[in-house]
């Protein structure tokens, strides 16, 4: 699989872009000697890289695997036979045969000075830190013996925390200017809130014009914090009011577990990533006190029905009403940052956006009519939270519009760490625990839902649904168990066409919508998958060109590199290798469901018979199940 | 801001992109003609030159607020850069600093009520064989004495109303 | 505002055409080749062959390749890129053109300091007359197929520019911080194409060498360390100015000649420099003993050598790009240490750690400023710890 966040950094300062070496005259493999041991490699190489290759350990801090070089805290550095200096490993790209040591007593001393230095300007008390014992400096210091401060350390905060985002904390007291989140927000995922400002000592890492995080054009996917080293860059953490809520006992507390958690909440507790503890984590929620836990993949199953169908909708406008202008690409909108990313960025597409909430909303207001109905249970006294591996999520809960219930829809978005913080301040031992099934009424869904967790994963149960419906075919007889490879993988974009051939009866599900499929017979479907906004950034661009992106039909963007599984809330760190390995996890659970397809969800065919009786896109589902937007441009006075 | 200004900025940055070229490496290079004339370089600007060169905004900002000659708030007509470094120290740059400080009666960092001095520190001039030397907008002064810095600041008092920019030509 | 007579140079002897002319002559490499003959290294501080890296330039391929003139001076105590950029720039536009020819390039910026400003008219003057009269532009001298136009770029108050990959950043519109290296910008220069950057003294000599013969500049000097240079002079000595030396001089001969022999210690290389005690004053000034890029300050007996270290540390603690750690927050240290020295309460433990903190800083700091920067500080407790300690602070 190829992760093309890495090298793309076409738009990074130069500085801070690995560079390449364009000369003919070198050679293609050098041998390179590091601390005795010796290992060829092919030009270029880093040092950091050739002594991961034999098993050298080099410790690093701003160099980040997701990331360009910027080779800036120097706490990597090697020395280099013939070199008067020490190069940083992680920077230095090797052209020649050298000779490196890794451990001499100039690169000792400059490494615990490296680190003095930033211990005197980094505030904090790690025992009050929600990094402790998962931050990167602290590792360090550790690993180096740091027992006091050579040159001091901040007695006082300097900095106010900005608390004004839903979503992302900033305390600047505990940054130590490796600039991984400027290097996250401008060339990864090119939203450009986070940059360097002034020079020397004054610098810091500022937002433009230095205003509150709440007030620019921050997009909330919080990939910065995944990628702090330290404790300078957080989530805003609601357990509190979570747990007050679950200590109130006129208040009936439900949570909805998103797919993405449970590939990685193993990870808090110290299991390799790619274990899944989706069931394990049924218990525990019970445990901590919550009254029910449902699965957003019913919600997520609800949203291909909705979504689905107003797709079908804006084809036949396009096909049959002879609309000149429809909203062609339909853009998915489950993914909060991307919602916020388009509102910003490209406010003139957001007729391209499905009107259809998330899953999350979705269920919010599902939960706070049909479920409070079903048990009678007055909605006020329903807290509903959402286990999310998402940052954007909790902004996204707090969106204005988001109370067609009647109140907020989710009261509370709570990120995998966060809960794993709960679970382990319950005294549970989450892997130990046994397993538990989802509550009813919506019970267990089906490996569509699981998927929304990947990258492709909405786009993949949506034809998987798609095909059913309109074709009368079965997915297994265009792929072998209805895995729709083309749209998997990590490639930042990828496209699928299908051919319409034959059509089938309009299913019970869509009567009323339209007469037949025929009009659809012959046509192609143009589908694309995108994820991480700089491959979005490029999607928008294309589609504004008119190029192949705007014949598309369907595009599902994900704001996070990996899609939710890679999301803000997940665990720390993140790697391509971890998100693979949540992938795999992700993409196991969905073969081992018995029912893999939206609208073969029991639970779907019983909410549209029962509540939702005016059927998908019917007006309840537009009352309850979809939404408006907010063009918000990106011009700040 | 008069919101004609505003169009008619606008109008300038589209202009200086046009003659630097509408890449990134026109950014400095435009953004020292807005500090030129507008004396500095406001959010507003910063927005407008991102959007035209398909760069971030923040960045624009980072940029700005690197270069000790950019700046994001509005300066004085006559921007006074005295030189701290060693040579200038030697020959006298405190009381010379004492003086500008006495007759404008701002400190260093600030700039008079009325709009037309601001005092700043600058590095290294370029002229220690003849210190202390200081920079009224782009025009050099050297050998400045106490004594003097009255008559410096006499000379571009003289030449109120005079748009800044104009007095590089007039020196040049 | 002209108090050095420039017409004794060598620089004023030479005829301006003449050294573009004997090199349009000349093969591309037969040019490097006359350089490399005369040992002529880098003018701007660092001493890097021109050669080598002209050789470096021409055998990278591709298609747009650039030579940059880095009028970016700003190291303190110097001001002969001034002098020369007022008396001589056509001797620097012309050596530019020789490079040109020399690697295959089309396009000469010169990155000229703000602080400068004032001279960009005279230049924009002189290239237009270069231009009307052939020297620039297409088919330059009537060589066809050998285009070159310059261009200047102006700076805007950053002294890490002067560093040549700071200096490539900020042509490319970016914050001027350094990059790493290798890639070196012969290589990877501006817009990623191979770019030789020369120091504008370094340029002026080209065409002087290619006017009167590698021979000439390779015989003066010493063995390692050929040719002439200007130093720029000021403090306390009786004729501040540039002056033209032959590398190798002492600075004992040097303060001869300056009028500046009760000096009790001078600065060479300017803030990035070392401080030079009484004692030492029978060292040369050459790439091998003292390497500058002509930077002297002298300091008279009267003078308060820990004044003459914060004065320097403050100017590296404001001028630090601030993307690495050891220059960012090194040099903020050392100036607290200095702090702390003046009001005598800084332990001598303290001081050492301060001391080993500096050498972190040469070693680990990602480019010339962060590593040089300790220099002046290291040298003057070095020399002067007796006039440094254990100082009484004046009464508050």
């Amino acid at each position: 699989m190829s992760h093309s966040f890495k090298q793309d950094c076409s738009r990074a300062p130069t500085s801070l872009r690995v560079q390449k070496i364009n000369s003919p005259t070198l050679q293609v493999a050098v041998t390179v000697h590091i601390d005795d041991r010796e290992i060829e490699v092919p030009v270029g190489t880093t040092i950091l890289e050739a002594a991961r290759q034999v098993g050298i350990h080099i410790p690093t801090l701003c160099f980040h695997e997701d990331l360009c070089v910027a080779g800036v805290c120097r706490i990597c550095v090697v020395e280099v036979e013939g070199h008067r200096n020490l190069e940083a490993a992680c920077a230095y790209p090797i052209t020649a045969p050298i000779t490196v040591r890794t451990h001499t007593r100039k690169v000792r001393m400059a490494r615990r000075h490296i680190l003095d230095l930033m211990l005197s300007e980094h505030y904090g008390e790690c025992y009050a830190c929600f990094r402790n014992n998962n931050c990167e400096l602290q590792a360090l210091a550790q690993e180096y013996g740091v027992d006091f401060f050579r040159f001091g350390h901040p007695e006082k905060p300097r900095y106010e925390i900005d608390r004004s985002s839903h979503s992302v904390i900033r305390d600047m007291d505990k940054c130590i200017l490796c600039r991984r989140c400027v290097r996250t927000c401008i060339d990864l995922q090119e939203v450009g809130v986070l940059e360097v400002d002034k020079r020397s000592n004054q610098s810091k890492i500022i937002t433009f014009g230095d205003k509150p995080l709440g007030d620019v054009i921050c997009i909330n996917c919080g990939q910065c914090i995944n990628r702090c080293p330290t404790g300078a860059l957080r989530a805003n953490d609601p357990t509190d009011e979570v747990w007050a809520a679950i200590d109130d006992p006129s208040k009936h507390v439900v949570i909805q577990t998103a797919p993405s958690p449970r590939a990685g909440i193993g990870e808090c507790f110290g299991l390799e990533p790619g274990v899944p503890l989706t069931f394990e984590m049924n218990t525990a929620l019970k445990e901590c006190g919550f009254d029910k836990v449902f699965d957003t993949n019913f919600a997520a199953d609800l949203t291909i029905i909705e979504e689905g169908t107003e797709l079908l909708l804006r084809l036949h406008k396009a096909l049959v009403e002879q609309d000149a202008a429809p909203a062609l690409p339909q853009f998915t909108s489950c993914s909060p940052g991307w919602v916020k990313y388009l509102e910003h960025f490209y406010p003139e597409y957001i007729p391209n956006l499905s009107s259809a909430k998330s899953p999350q909303q979705m269920f919010g207001s599902v939960i706070k009519t049909y479920y409070a109905q079903l048990n009678d249970i007055d909605p006020q006294d329903i807290v509903t939270v959402a286990l999310m591996p998402c940052s954007a999520k909790k902004f996204e809960c707090n969106r204005p519009e988001m109370c067609d219930s009647g109140f907020k829809d989710i009261d509370y978005g709570l990120t995998t760490r966060e809960l794993a913080q709960m679970i382990s301040e319950a005294g549970i031992d989450l892997p130990a625990m046994p397993k538990s099934d989802f509550d009813d009424p919506f019970g267990t869904a089906t490996g569509s839902g699981v998927i929304f967790g990947a990258t492709g994963g909405v786009m993949e149960a949506a034809l998987r649904s798609v095909i059913e419906l309109v074709c009368g075919i079965k997915v297994e007889d265009l792929f072998e168990h209805a895995d729709i490879i083309p749209v998997r993988g990590f490639e930042g974009i990828r496209f699928m066409e299908l051919p319409i051939k034959k059509t089938g009866p309009v299913p019970e599900l869509l009567a009323g919508l339209v007469d037949d499929w025929t009009w659809l017979e012959g046509a192609t479907l143009k589908v694309a998958v995108a994820h991480g906004t700089a491959n979005a950034k490029k999607v928008m661009d294309d589609i504004k060109a008119g190029g192949r992106c705007s014949e598309c039909h369907f595009i599902e963007f994900m704001a996070c590199p990996g899609g939710c599984l890679g999301g803000g809330g997940q665990p720390i760190p993140t790697s391509p290798a971890i998100r693979e390995a949540r992938a795999k996890a992700i993409y196991a659970e969905d073969a081992a469901y018995e029912i893999r397809k939206s609208h073969e969800n029991p639970a779907i065919t019983k909410i549209y018979g029962e509540f939702l009786t005016d059927g998908p896109g019917g007006l309840l589902s537009h009352k309850l199940l979809h939404t408006q937007y907010t063009p918000r441009g990106k011009y700040i006075v | 801001m008069l919101v004609s200004e505003r169009e008619q900025l606008r109008g300038n940055i589209e202009a200086w992109v046009e003659q630097y070229g509408s890449n990134r490496s026109a950014l400095i290079p435009v953004l020292e003609e807005v500090q030129r004339k507008y004396s500095h370089i406001s959010e507003y600007v910063m927005q407008v030159v991102a959007d035209i060169l398909d760069i971030h905004p923040v960045e624009v900002s980072g940029v700005v607020s690197f270069y000790s000659f950019l700046g994001r708030k509005p300066k004085g007509r006559f921007i006074i850069r005295l030189c701290r470094t060693i040579s200038c120290e030697m020959q006298g740059k405190d009381r010379v600093a004492r003086q500008l400080e006495n007759d404008l009666g701002i400190l260093f960092g600030e700039t008079t009520a009325d709009g037309n001095f601001t005092l700043e520190w600058a590095n290294c001039l370029g002229m220690c064989d003849q210190g202390p030397a200081l920079l009224v907008n782009e025009r050099i002064y050297t050998q400045v004495t106490p004594e003097t810095v009255h008559d410096i600041l006499e000379e571009c008092r003289r030449t109120f109303g005079v748009y800044a920019p104009q007095l590089t030509e007039e020196y040049a | 505002m002209k108090t050095t007579d420039t017409s004794k140079m060598t620089f004023a002897q030479v005829e301006s055409q003449r050294g573009l002319e004997s090199a349009l002559k000349m093969q591309p490499d037969e040019v490097r080749r006359t350089i490399a003959d005369s040992g002529l290294k880098g003018r701007g501080g660092a001493g890097f062959p021109t050669s080598t890296k002209w050789n470096f330039a021409a055998e990278t391929v591709g298609d747009l390749k650039y030579v940059v003139c880095n009028a970016d001076e700003g190291e303190p105590g110097t001001f002969k890129d001034r002098v020369i950029l007022t008396d001589f720039s056509d001797l620097v536009f012309e050596g530019m053109t020789i490079g040109g020819h020399a690697i295959g390039a089309s396009k000469g910026i010169v990155y000229l300091r703000g602080e400068y400003t004032y001279l960009r008219q005279l230049l924009e003057g002189k290239l237009e007359e270069r231009r009307r009269t052939g020297l620039l532009g297409k088919n330059v001298l009537g060589t066809s197929g050998f285009d070159f136009d310059i261009e200047i770029r102006m700076g805007a108050g950053a002294y890490v520019c002067g560093e040549e990959t700071a200096l490539i950043e900020s042509l490319e519109g970016q914050r001027g911080e350094p990059r790493n290296r290798p890639p070196f910008p012969v290589n990877t220069g501006f817009m990623g194409r191979p770019t030789i950057v020369n120091n504008v003294e370094t340029f002026a000599w080209v065409t002087c060498i290619l006017v009167k013969g590698s021979k000439w500049f390779e015989k003066i000097g010493t063995e390692t360390s050929h040719g002439l240079k200007l130093f720029s002079v000021s403090g306390d000595c009786r004729a501040s100015g540039v002056f033209e030396f032959p590398l190798g001089i002492t600075i004992k001969e040097l303060l001869k000649k300056v009028g500046g022999e009760n000096a009790k210690a001078v600065q060479v290389g300017g803030a990035a420099g070392h401080c030079v005690p009484a004692s030492e004053f029978g060292r040369a000034i050459a790439f091998e003993d003292l390497s500058t890029g002509g930077s002297i300050i002298v300091f008279g007996p009267g003078r308060d050598m820990l004044h003459v270290a914060q004065n320097f540390m403050e100017f590296f603690k404001d001028e630090s790009c601030g993307q690495c750690t050891p220059c960012r927050e090194g040099n903020a240290r050392l100036l607290e240490g200095i702090e702390m020295l003046e009001q005598g309460n800084c332990s001598m433990k303290y001081l050492r750690d301060l001391c080993r903190l500096g050498e972190t800083m040469q070693l680990a700091s990602k480019c010339g400023l962060g590593q040089s920067s300790p220099n002046a500080f290291l040298s003057i407790v070095e020399h002067f710890k007796d006039e440094i300690m254990g100082r009484i602070p004046a009464a508050c």
